[in-house]
């Protein structure tokens, strides 16, 4: 079976994201007001082969462990669809 | 004592390394290229500085899972020395060898300007032939140098003397001024618990010449090599 994982990655909460700050900056001076809070992160999708839902998710949440986030700067999370055909 | 430095596409202070190490220092040194599954005897593997992969998803990531990172981790498993430089410090952080990670910049600017380094660790290699009363001028040039540590883990880089330098001015104060990316407690480089890992920011096979105006970074190269001959 195919899924797709559509992944997001987002640095932690508690660390500064400079990328999210300066954003926040742009849309301020593009004239739009009450922006709190920009942070940016990364979003990926996979397409994976596996016999089955569990075995796809299993090895997504690998994948997100071990190299598409670092758990010392970011959190992910991710949901996954069957792909038709 | 043989260095090796390892080559990922995207390396680009591998030429400097190696000729650091074997034109100025005379140590026996080989380049190491990011496919080989063998460190050709090396006790010494240097992982350099660059954009290795071109720094996709996160500086370092990509890289730690080439072919020679199994043989790279597996060395340093087995007490084998691994030093990292700038880029090199990102793949050891990634490949968990090394405690913490590096974030971008917190001025969110890529900075490559000569700073002021102070040695710390009696313990580690780079820094432990150093007084802790110089200061060392040693470039640096990245955009995620920031070094994050969470505070209990911090605490136990301080306790068991795993900080090899810290920023400060050129008269060797510690400051907030003087850190120039953001990182927690000012540091430039760590190293393992064990001491044969070793990882730093700033370069200093880019001052380690008089040619180049600036030779404080060799001794960072003779503190090693006067301890891994000894």
């Amino acid at each position: 079976m195919k899924f797709k994982a559509e992944i997001d990655i987002m640095p932690l909460k508690e660390l500064l994201d400079p990328q999210g700050k300066a954003v926040k900056l742009g849309l301020g001076n593009l004239g739009i007001g009450g922006v709190d809070d920009v942070r940016v992160g990364k979003h990926i999708t996979v397409h994976i082969e596996a016999d089955t839902e569990d075995e796809a998710h299993s090895k997504v949440d690998t994948a997100c462990k071990k190299l598409l986030s670092n758990l010392i700067m970011e959190d992910y999370s991710f949901q996954l669809s069957p792909v038709e055909g | 004592m043989k260095f090796g430095v390892v080559i990922f596409p995207g390396s680009n202070c591998d030429a400097d390394t190696l000729h650091v190490l074997g034109n100025v220092m005379q140590v026996e040194v080989v380049s190491l290229w990011h496919k080989d599954h063998d460190l050709q005897g090396c006790d010494f593997i240097v992982l350099p500085g660059g954009f290795s992969y071109g720094d996709y998803l996160r500086s370092g990531s990509i890289a730690r899972f080439s072919p020679i990172m199994n043989e790279v981790v597996n060395h340093a498993q087995k007490g084998g020395y691994v030093m990292g430089i700038c880029n090199g410090f990102q793949v050891l952080t990634e490949a968990g060898l090394l405690p913490g990670a590096l974030l971008h910049n917190s001025n969110q600017r890529f900075i490559c300007k000569n700073i002021h380094l102070k040695p710390v660790s009696r313990k580690g290699l780079p820094s432990q032939q150093i007084s802790t009363d110089a200061t060392l001028k040693v470039p640096i040039a990245h955009g995620e140098g920031n070094y994050f540590i969470r505070p209990e883990n911090l605490k136990k880089l301080q306790d068991q003397d795993q900080i090899l330098f810290r920023y400060c001015d050129a008269d060797g104060n510690v400051t907030e001024a003087a850190n120039p990316n953001g990182s927690v407690y000012n540091i430039a480089g760590v190293m393992n618990e064990q001491g044969n890992v070793f990882g730093m920011m700033p370069h200093p096979e880019r001052a380690s010449e008089q040619a180049l105006g600036n030779t404080d970074g060799r001794q960072v190269f003779e503190s090693i090599l006067s301890l891994v001959n000894a």
